[in-house]
């Protein structure tokens, strides 16, 4: 038999080259990308940590509250002060920041993706293939590349995570354009609205709730992430994790769990309110 | 634009405007040209012909129905009215501006100024209150927010929905948000409304109710309607003109009665099988001048009776000079009066035929039935000023009945 196999495509030795091309021509390019990041990032984090741990239990309570109900602010509030209560409150406080910062360039670059490729049936097939790697590809795979262009640390791991949690975004914002009745779309159309009026008085109200969806599974995805990326240095909940994992401290790694668990669905909660919210008027 | 007092003012001119969809239209032309039909231009070039050489005029405050089967369409020519679809070629005028040449700037100005639509679907938007969705034509427009709320309003008023104005459209009912669909048209005092199939999703009452309320709201306007339907009954109830469509062609045009009266063609015709001619003739469309009249001033019993015996009548109807009617008087009763020989013969009063009232000549024929029943004589026709307009006897209705039957039987032979 012969062996079709024995002659390879040296894929790997390619991938090596264009990345090491992109970082040997490319890193400051990259660094600077990393900048605004970075001023979002510690600004939050100093912030979240400057404030007294009373006041940002008490915003748990109200916002929670104010957008879910009482019953999501009281649990909102018990969850976050459980976590306090294991010791990890800084941590927690710095993964919050990580996402925040995540989410809002997220939001940034995956809102107006979402609405060009509803748009452009051309620009959504090229966007799509796209998308699918970002989700499917391991993390662990990207997080190699990540690091040779931002280096490693916090700002590095949101990086990962804002690549690894925008798919979501951006195709329920389209997906939630297209599903707009194209009868109020003719309709608006036949009142003299331009494209602009349109897309902000009809499209955008109206595809609300499902842009908010996909920013709940952003958010969630985010959240997953962060402690993956703890790997290349990122702080925050992913660290005793990541430590019980190395040192078999299955206690700090129970706790750190926990508490990215019960951080999640105090996100969840919260935003899924939201989304529902917009719906129900 | 010319406003000419003596004929309506021209609003919209419609002059052979295609529209062909799939692709380049040229190889349709070319088969168009030679006489080939819809479908077999379909089967050669996979073209679609939406709307075939359409030429109409819109006149100021008149409701014009487009009406014709699904497919026919109607629905395409609406829209390539205010340009939700291309025209493919064709000239279409409002107010002096050939609307087809606009940029889109232009566009835009022309559907927020002149122009609005109700939709079939009503098309509310669900996250905007009643208020606010009749506001919408004023807030595209660019118009304040308070005084954009004063005219939608005035609209909703208009439609008597103003108590429900801060309710979402989910609450209400079909026929309260299709009321909420016309006051978001009407907010923006358009000349031009056009209304989609607009009352065809509602069920049968409401809809004669809405009819209604577009009659009312019409009055006295000088906005024009442009209403499409699938529905005859409902053409013939509010159109002051109907254009009758088919596969994309208009076979005719003209007021009801006209259509009903002498339809084009065997499409046409199939339209009226089902309906109640008596519903759609008004009382001065087939009322005839056969019967004897007779000027009050010259009205003496013995002269009216001669003239009776003359043309072998039994009834007169005595007018004045200027032709308004008095009264009906028959030969039975000139002759008893006769035979009472204290009355002064000059005197035709007492020999009036007592209970009979005339009959307005826009009432249907439906209204006149029971007066065609109770009367001895036939029912005497007048207009508004109360002139004599002529009459209608059993004999002529009954005619009129079976006309419209035979429609329907040569109708019916033709298919079997």
């Amino acid at each position: 038999m012969i062996d079709i196999f024995k002659y390879t495509i040296p894929l790997d030795d390619w991938i090596a080259v264009a990345v090491e091309w992109l970082v040997g021509n490319f890193r400051p390019q990259f660094q600077a990308i990393k900048m605004p990041i970075e001023v979002m990032l510690n600004a939050i984090d100093d912030a979240l940590l400057w404030l007294p741990e009373e006041i940002v239990l008490l915003a748990f309570l109200i916002i929670g509250w104010k957008t879910a109900g009482w019953k999501v602010g009281l649990f909102s509030i018990v969850s976050m002060a459980f976590i306090g209560f294991t010791g990890l409150w800084d941590e927690t406080m710095t993964t919050l920041a990580m996402v925040i910062s995540a989410v809002v360039v997220c939001v940034l670059i995956g809102v107006p993706l979402g609405i060009l490729s509803s748009r452009s049936d051309r620009f959504e097939a090229v966007l799509r293939p796209v998308l699918d790697a970002m989700q499917t590809t391991p993390a662990f795979v990207y997080l190699v590349p990540v690091v040779m262009l931002f280096s490693i640390g916090t700002v590095a791991g949101v990086i990962a995570t804002i690549i690894f949690s925008m798919p979501p975004i951006i195709r329920l914002t389209n997906l939630g354009i297209r599903q707009v009745h194209p009868e109020l779309i003719e309709a608006t159309y036949s009142f003299g609205a331009t494209k602009r009026q349109v897309l902000w008085k009809v499209q955008i109200p109206l595809a609300l709730a499902t842009i908010m969806a996909g920013l709940n599974q952003t958010i969630m995805l985010s959240l997953s992430m962060v402690v993956i990326a703890s790997l290349i240095g990122a702080g925050g909940l992913g660290v005793p994790v990541f430590e019980g994992l190395n040192s078999l401290k299955v206690g700090l790694a129970g706790i750190g769990g926990l508490g990215i668990v019960l951080m999640a669905m105090v996100l969840d909660r919260i935003t899924q309110a939201m989304g529902t919210k917009e719906e129900q008027e | 634009m010319e406003n000419n007092s003596t004929s309506p003012q021209e609003r919209l001119r419609v002059e052979s405007a295609f529209k062909i969809f799939g692709g380049d239209p040229e190889p349709a032309f070319k088969l168009i040209q030679e006489g080939k039909k819809k479908d077999e231009i379909y089967k050669q070039t996979g073209l679609t012909i939406g709307v075939h050489d359409a030429s109409f005029e819109v006149y100021a405050g008149e409701i014009f129905v487009i009406m014709g089967l699904s497919g026919s369409g109607k629905s395409t020519l609406v829209r390539l009215l205010n340009r939700l679809i291309e025209p493919t070629s064709g000239k279409i005028t409002l107010e002096g501006q050939d609307i087809t040449q606009l940029d889109t700037k232009g566009l835009v100005d022309i559907r927020r100024k002149y122009m609005s639509m109700v939709f079939q679907s009503f098309a509310l938007m669900p996250h905007l209150t009643v208020l606010q969705n009749a506001a919408f034509g004023l807030e595209v427009m660019g118009v304040a927010e308070k005084k954009r709320n004063e005219r939608a309003m005035d609209a909703l008023k208009q439609v008597g929905l103003d108590h429900v104005a801060r309710s979402y459209p989910k609450s209400l009912s079909g026929g309260m948000q299709q009321r909420v669909g016309l006051a978001r048209g009407l907010s923006v005092d358009p000349d031009i409304m056009l209304m989609d199939e607009a009352f065809s999703a509602l069920d049968p009452l409401i809809r004669t109710e809405m009819q209604d309320e577009l009659l009312k709201l019409q009055e006295g306007s000088t906005r024009t309607v442009i209403f499409i339907s699938h529905d005859l009954d409902e053409a013939m109830r509010i159109g002051d003109r109907i254009a009758i469509m088919e596969s994309g062609r208009i076979v005719q045009i003209g007021a009801p009665e006209e259509i009903m009266r002498n339809p084009a063609d065997e499409y046409v015709k199939a339209f009226f099988r089902g309906v109640d001619p008596t519903n759609v003739y008004k009382a001065g469309d087939i009322a005839t001048k056969t019967q004897v009249t007779f000027p009050l001033h010259k009205a003496g019993l013995r002269a009216v009776r001669q003239r009776l015996n003359e043309f072998d009548r039994e009834h007169a109807y005595v007018l004045r000079k200027d032709k308004q009617f008095v009264g009906v008087v028959s030969l039975a009763k000139i002759q008893a009066t006769l035979e009472d020989e204290t009355i002064n013969s000059q005197d035709i009063s007492p020999a009036f035929l007592e209970g009979i009232e005339p009959v307005h000549e826009e009432a249907t024929l439906q209204e006149i039935l029971p007066k065609l029943t109770s009367y001895e004589c036939p029912v005497p026709i007048v207009n508004s000023e109360n002139i004599y307009m002529g009459t209608i006897s059993r004999h002529l209705f009954l005619k009129t009945l079976s006309r419209e039957a035979n429609i329907e039987e040569t109708k019916t032979e033709e298919t079997s």
